[in-house]
């Protein structure tokens, strides 16, 4: 048992590079108090408990109103102090041993202690798949120990190197020990005590939220810009569906920040003397996972044909100019991304050489055939993407029939979960690379639906270490593997793009790309 | 008197068979539908949700979306009689209480509608009849149909765009105080007044030409007295029987209005419900809009044999 000191570790992380958090430009010189922030969200929160929330909207209000142990510097990917002041793993990162700060309260007057840090994660353990993105950080926990008031020890059955980040986030953010007494869709419904900044007022379906400043908060993140309370005095977190109607509303000076800019409004909004804030979603890109459980993708050269015949560069110009084409299956702004683009090369040739070794010839109509069977496979998809279309005609150029059927998210998720399908289109956001394991563990999501091999043992050892550089050589290899074997083909990556208006001050995005509003002022 | 309760006794057994009729149809309609809500909520982000199968299978448990479909209606039914429907699958919160939250907004829109909508509406067929220039007439009648043919988010969005970003008049969004009410209920009135006038117009026309009138005319009463007091009490039935299709109009019309305008109430909520497949809530809102259709076609029933001495009589 070797344990890591904080310094150490937020050194090693340091060292990583990759991720960049763009701020505002804040003039840090001269905060001012005071204001209420006015913030589109693009739909309804449903529930606003950041225990359970899985969307965005939900998230970023969710992110005002609790602490977590740990915060994520979004440029270095380091986990650094919030509620927690210091921790340590232990060596195969099984033990996490949290030494709390003294004095934070939650709203309703509670400490913020051992005891409390207890009931949270056995309350998110309790709330199962309700806890949408929860109960994947905390499988496998075993035990919790608090051998006094300010120290939590956590124990997992197996490693788990990713729950140091997750306590980074609001999903593990800390609500008073009587607010998780309340059922979990009272707390949906605002009923939601924290430690956070702010405070719940009202919460009224697509309508929107209402924060107030938390006057004697003083315990904010070692990351934040300031000390003491919030600048702003409130938020309004107002839900206004229309894409059209948020940029009309922020021209017009109704609302300050718009946190869901639609592509075909960005330049309307360069335009209008507006401020837009863009930072990629760490995690897994957009990609195109294969079934390799089908006779067509169990055929590694038919894997890695696809790959080839992708001409990425072609896929920038129909997404926004914010969103750039995958560089490796981990988006840029994940901690430990590594630039694998050589991977992605686009080679024609190359995908036409390997199906023509695969046994696929060209037939009379330009589609590969072999055995009689054409080499053709549907994916069904409901996000809203324009670049389908393009891989679509790309790949038909090496002379495979990929059929695009858009459909709506409750069927297609019928059709996953009855397994027929070929190819599934996804993204995952997470600042940890920890995501790749999530996803494409063999032995445990498995979405290739493949045997385990070299990619999950490398993926397995990769959970076992917080040490920066062996972690790092393990996901090189890993997403590598990923990569060259044709398991999951990188397409572009997502974008959050925000647009703010001249007087919104201080606001930056948090390590997972969503918003932190702590430091945000208004100028008067 | 006892023909009256037997009538009304009547009437509130068709209203029930009516309810029980829209609610078994939307649950049949709502289960034969691919997924299922929990699903649905699982992956709300539009991102890969990776929960584990155990824990959903057990989520689902808790809805009873495992039992056969014959336990599942007979569940909702049996809840549903006690006017419970249960809690919204997306947010936790009681589908009653989400009803209770948007009926006053979507009604307060609907009624203030409405009564723009009647004074357009009826305003515009009274000045077309009386006008004696052919073609002022032409053009007021030819306005319905153009009214009619807008597509009611566009017309939300253009006003939007004058009044709220252009000139600040009203504001964009929200449910609060009077000023956010007359952005949408312009929106929602122009159609439904485009369907008034039409239908009033033509009725004029028709009860302008009966024999009655002209009896009225040779009495020596100016035009428009004849108008005012004879033609239009005799030309309004058909309006009132256009009601129900008016107050469905204007409930289908709530949920463009409401979200292009922000505003909290059952359009929106129905639309959400719909998208995520939410039942509890679909059938809340499917059970209120057949109570209100039920409500409104009781009332215009009740209320032409008082406008209409032919009718009474006639309606038991």
């Amino acid at each position: 048992m070797k344990p890591f000191s904080v310094a150490l570790l937020a050194l090693l992380l340091a060292g990583c590079g990759g991720p960049s958090g763009e701020v505002s430009q804040a003039d840090p010189s001269k905060p001012h108090s005071g204001g209420t922030l006015r913030v589109a969200l693009d739909g309804d929160p449903q529930c606003v408990d950041p225990q359970q929330a899985g969307n965005n909207t939900a998230l970023n209000v969710g992110r005002q109103l609790v602490d977590s142990l740990t915060d994520q510097d979004p440029v270095t990917g380091a986990i650094v102090p919030w509620l927690a002041e210091r921790w340590e793993v232990d060596a195969d990162s099984r033990r996490f041993t949290f030494v709390l700060r003294q004095g934070a309260t939650f709203s309703d007057g509670a400490a913020v202690d051992a005891a409390a840090v207890k009931a949270n994660l056995q309350g998110i353990l309790a709330l199962g798949a309700r806890s949408i993105l929860g109960s994947t950080y905390l499988a496998g926990l075993k035990r919790i120990d608090t051998p006094d008031s300010h120290t939590v020890v956590v124990e997992f059955e197996q490693s788990n190197a990713q729950f140091l980040q997750a306590t980074s986030t609001m999903t593990l953010g800390l609500l008073s020990p009587a607010n998780l007494a309340l059922s979990s869709g009272e707390r949906c419904q605002g009923q939601l005590v924290g430690s956070g900044p702010f405070v719940l007022k009202s919460f009224v379906h697509n309508q929107k939220v209402s924060l107030s400043r938390r006057e004697d908060y003083a315990w904010g993140s070692s990351l934040a810009a300031h000390t003491g309370k919030a600048w702003l005095d409130g938020i309004e977190f107002l839900i206004i569906p229309e894409s059209g109607v948020r940029l009309g509303s922020l021209a017009s000076a109704q609302i300050e920040v718009n946190t869901s800019v639609a592509p075909q409004d960005e330049p309307g909004i360069e335009g209008q003397g507006l401020v837009l804030l863009t930072r990629a979603n760490p995690g897994v890109v957009f990609n195109l996972a294969l079934n390799e459980s089908t006779p067509l993708f169990a055929d590694i050269k038919v894997r890695q044909a696809l790959n080839k015949a992708i001409d990425r560069a072609e896929l920038q110009r129909i997404i926004s100019r914010y969103q750039k084409p995958a560089t490796a299956l981990l988006a840029t702004s994940t901690p430990l991304y590594r630039d694998f683009s050589g991977l992605l090369a686009y080679d024609p040739d190359g995908a036409r050489r390997l199906l023509d070794e695969a046994g696929w010839q060209v037939g009379a109509d330009g589609v590969r055939v072999k055995d009689g069977k054409r080499l053709a496979f549907r994916l069904d998809y409901w996000q809203q993407t324009p670049i389908l279309e393009l891989v679509q005609q790309q790949l038909k150029g090496v002379g495979i029939d990929f059929q695009l059927n858009k459909s709506t998210i409750s069927q297609v998720t019928a059709i996953q979960a009855g397994g027929d399908f070929s190819v599934r289109f996804l993204n995952l956001t997470r600042a940890d690379p920890d995501v790749l394991r999530t996803v494409y563990d063999a032995r445990g999501y498995n979405i290739n639906k493949r045997e385990p091999g070299e990619v999950d043992r490398l993926l397995s050892e990769s959970s076992k270490t917080l040490d920066s550089a062996k972690r790092q050589g393990l996901i090189d290899q890993a997403s590598e593997l990923l990569l060259r074997d044709g398991h999951a083909i990188a397409l572009v990556e997502l974008a959050t793009v925000l647009a703010h208006g001249k007087k919104v001050q201080g606001l930056h995005y948090e390590a997972s790309s969503r918003l932190q509003f702590f430091d945000t002022w208004l100028q008067p | 008197m006892r023909g009256t309760a037997l009538y009304l006794l009547g009437r509130g057994g068709q209203a029930l068979l009516v309810l029980w009729a829209a609610f078994s149809l939307s649950f049949v309609i709502l289960y034969a539908l691919p997924s299922d809500p929990v699903s649905i909520m699982l992956n709300q982000s539009g991102e890969q949700s990776t929960v584990n199968q155990q824990q959903v299978a057990a989520l689902r448990a808790q809805y009873h979306l495992d039992e056969p479909l014959a336990v599942q209606y007979g569940i909702a039914l049996w809840h549903a009689v006690q006017l419970d429907f249960g809690n919204s699958i997306q947010s936790g919160q009681p589908v009653s209480a989400s009803l209770a939250e948007a009926l006053p907004k979507t009604a307060a829109l609907a009624l203030v509608s409405l009564a723009v909508a009647l004074v357009l509406g009826v305003s515009l067929a009274l000045v077309a009849s009386l006008t004696r220039r052919r073609w002022l007439r032409d053009l007021l009648l030819g306005l319905p149909a153009v009214a009619v043919s807008l597509p009611t988010f566009w017309v939300g969005l253009l006003l939007l765009q004058w009044f709220s970003f252009g000139w600040h008049w009203f504001p964009a969004m929200g449910n609060q105080g009077f000023a956010s009410l007359v952005l949408p209920t312009l929106t929602l009135a122009i159609p439904t007044s485009a369907v008034i006038a039409q239908v009033l117009a033509r009725s004029l026309a028709a009860t302008a030409r009966l024999p009655f009138v002209d009896a009225l005319r040779a009495k020596g009463l100016s035009p428009l007295r004849v108008l005012l007091t004879h033609v239009l009490h005799n030309a309004v039935i058909p309006i009132l029987s256009l009601s129900g299709v008016i107050v469905g109009s204007l409930l289908a019309g709530s949920v463009v209005t409401e979200t292009v305008f922000s505003r909290e109430g059952v359009g929106r909520l129905a639309q959400g419900a719909v998208s995520t497949q939410d039942i509890p809530v679909v059938q809340g809102v499917v059970v209120l809009a057949a109570l209100i259709f039920i409500a409104v076609n009781l009332l215009v029933d009740l209320l032409y044999p008082l406008l209409d001495p032919r009718i009474r009589g006639a309606a038991r």
